[in-house]
């Protein structure tokens, strides 16, 4: 295989970890890494892009100063079919994803999404991604190809200092006309709510085990009880139990507490990404093959309509 | 404004009853004990695209591949709102990947005149979160993922919010035609009402086949994918949490004695 690419993130003036991130991971499969940077005024990413990649290609141009899929998907294309890179890996983040699958159909390249590990054959790549939310594994191969795209998790691999000084290459943008089907307004930040979960020291966290609204009140008692707040996963916010601000995930905050007491929350990746640094974590869940155990330190495998009520009479008994 | 939207029929994956095991084969797994319902995703799409009916008319069209049973969400869809359905179906398609699956679904989007495309963002089984923007792209039409929020500008362009990490929304502009893939908690999908299901059963579900589709048996299936899962496999599993043995008696009393030694009661 002739080179890597890998695709750099950056939003709102921010280079994005995941950049890093695919950068290390790029580097251990053995090619030569060219990190790809698309954006406005990005000299400095692509400064810090170079210790990390053997070559870096950007351009620069106002119309990648946020990201639009139809203008990065040109671009990106020309580029690839120029330079015909064995591999292209790309975060599979809110931008990467919604890029992948129709820039990969376009130039007709073998893809694959959200991969968690990614080896070489030969010159072409095994990716590993989970099925039945994280429930199992599967193995995917590709077809016969001169480029591979994957879109990798963010997260997967940790990014580690390389020491690198690849070679910066600024080019013209392959681009000249001008996009028109699509168009970048503004960022609108989420919402602010009455509690910050995120300086929480404990998190009763709901899910969608408790099944109906009219259970939010023991959840709430529980909570009082342990003097913790609440939040919860997606379902749960989604639902209306409770507001977007309490929403733990990748979507919604990342928390540290000291305990962190997920109750029927099943524990997919998206819901575990904003919780797994909490200092303690103990999970009750009817399901003993629910993923959110694996990121749990104390496990009730039982109904929580049972667990929970118990649980109440038992820290009130304690405090006395 | 004409909308077509795609359900999948997926396992209740909340359900903490649904095991998922592998199948002989490794390649599949055993769905005997599944309860089915509709993908969580597309259920948002549904009645997203039901929302700008309301508002806008023209007609909702429900496109799925999947078998009979899947009729229960198509029906579901309809009672809903929708106006008539495409159920695709043939032993050729086992093993599509998002590409060929994406090849199915044009086939049958191809000749609708639509305005707007709306599937799920993810599906809850294989999550690939994938076939919408390939499907766009084998229409040729421009696409956004992940949308929380869709408002009409005028008769050729959107105004949608794309959901990111950390909740930022993202607003942009998008043109028509067009394939929206919709996050969950953009609106409160409503329950379909004792008439709506009355109607429902009498609306068409237009059953389409290999040779329906135009398709070879080249394109779709394993033969007409870019990717192919060799296999499942169980994960391996880090350091399990320390489950507390008993009845809910015991184990609350042993999860209480726990935080308080740990100073957290
Ligand atoms: C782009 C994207 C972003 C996302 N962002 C987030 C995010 O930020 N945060 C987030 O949480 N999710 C997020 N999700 C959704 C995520 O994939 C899951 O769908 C969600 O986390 C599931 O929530 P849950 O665990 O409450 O529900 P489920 O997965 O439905 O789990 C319910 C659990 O309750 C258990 N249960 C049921 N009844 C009982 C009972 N009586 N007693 C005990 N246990 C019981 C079940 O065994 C099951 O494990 C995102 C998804 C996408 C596609
Ligand atoms: N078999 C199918 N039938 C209809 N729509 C599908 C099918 N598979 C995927 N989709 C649509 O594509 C979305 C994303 O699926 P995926 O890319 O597999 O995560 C789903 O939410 C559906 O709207």
């Amino acid at each position: 295989m002739n080179e890597i690419f890998v695709l750099a993130e950056h939003r709102q003036g921010e280079l994005r970890e995941v950049s890093l991130e695919l950068l290390t991971l790029a580097s251990k499969l053995g090619p030569k890494v060219t990190a790809v940077l698309l954006g406005s005024g990005v000299d400095e990413f692509a400064n810090k892009l170079a210790s990390y990649a053997d070559r870096v290609l950007y351009v620069d141009d106002s119309m990648y100063a946020n990201y639009v899929c139809s203008a990065y998907q040109a671009a990106l294309s020309e580029l690839i079919k120029k330079e015909k890179p064995g591999l292209v890996l790309i975060g599979n983040t809110g931008q990467g994803s919604d890029l992948i699958p129709s820039l990969a159909v376009e130039l007709g390249c073998p893809f694959t999404t959200d991969v968690i590990s990614l080896t070489l054959e030969g010159d072409k790549p095994v990716a590993v991604r989970q099925f039945y939310g994280g429930k199992i594994n599967g193995t995917i191969e590709f077809k016969d190809a001169e480029t591979y795209l994957i879109g990798v998790r963010e997260a997967a691999v940790p990014a580690e200092e390389l020491g690198k000084s690849g070679e910066i290459q600024k080019i013209e943008n392959p681009i000249t006309t001008e996009i028109t089907v699509q168009k970048f307004l503004e960022y609108v930040e989420a919402a602010v709510g009455e509690v910050d979960i995120t300086q929480s020291a404990m998190l009763v966290a709901v899910g969608r085990g408790i099944r109906e609204d009219k259970n939010m009140p023991m959840m709430e008692e529980l909570a009082q009880v342990l003097g913790a707040d609440l939040a919860g996963s997606r379902a749960v916010v989604d639902a209306g139990w409770l507001p977007p601000d309490r929403q733990v995930g990748i979507s919604g905050k990342t928390v540290k507490p000291k305990l962190y007491l997920a109750v029927g929350i099943s524990g997919a990746f998206q819901h575990v990404t904003g919780m797994k640094g909490s200092e303690l974590v103990v999970a009750i869940n009817k399901d003993p093959d629910a993923p959110i155990f694996q990121y749990a330190d104390y496990g009730i495998v039982d109904d929580l309509f049972k667990v929970v009520p118990a649980l109440i009479e038992k820290i009130k008994e304690l405090k006395g | 404004m004409n909308i077509v939207v795609c359900v999948k029929q997926v396992p209740d994956t909340s359900d903490p009853d649904t095991e998922v095991h592998i199948d002989s084969t490794g390649r599949g797994v055993d769905q005997s004990k599944f309860s089915f319902v509709i993908n969580e995703a597309d259920n948002y799409g549904v009645e997203e695209a039901i929302l700008l009916k309301e508002k806008h008319g023209g007609e909702v069209v429900i496109v799925s591949i999947g078998p009979e049973a899947a009729n229960q969400v198509i029906r579901m869809a309809l009672a809903k709102g929708g106006d008539r359905a495409i159920r695709l179906e043939d032993e050729a398609f086992a093993f599509s990947d998002v590409y060929a699956t994406a090849k199915i679904l044009q086939s049958a989007i191809k000749d609708i005149e639509f305005d707007v495309v709306m599937t799920g963002c993810m599906a809850s089984d294989d999550g690939y979160a994938a076939t919408g923007q390939t499907l766009a792209q084998l229409l040729g039409v421009p696409h956004a993922a992940y949308v929380k929020s869709v408002e009409v500008i005028d008769e050729k362009t959107l105004k949608v919010g794309r959901e990111l990490e950390g909740g930022l929304l993202e607003m942009s502009e998008i043109k028509m035609p067009c394939v929206l893939t919709i996050q969950t908690g953009i609106n409160e999908p409503r329950y379909a009402s004792f008439k709506g299901i009355r109607e429902a059963s009498k609306k068409e579900i237009k059953i389409m086949d290999l040779a329906a589709t135009g398709l070879s048996s080249d394109e779709v299936g394993e033969n007409g994918s870019l990717s192919v899962l060799k296999g499942y496999s169980m994960p391996e599993v880090g350091e399990l949490a320390e489950i507390l043995e008993g009845d809910a008696s015991e184990t609350s009393t042993k999860l209480a004695t726990i935080l308080k030694e740990k100073g957290l009661v």
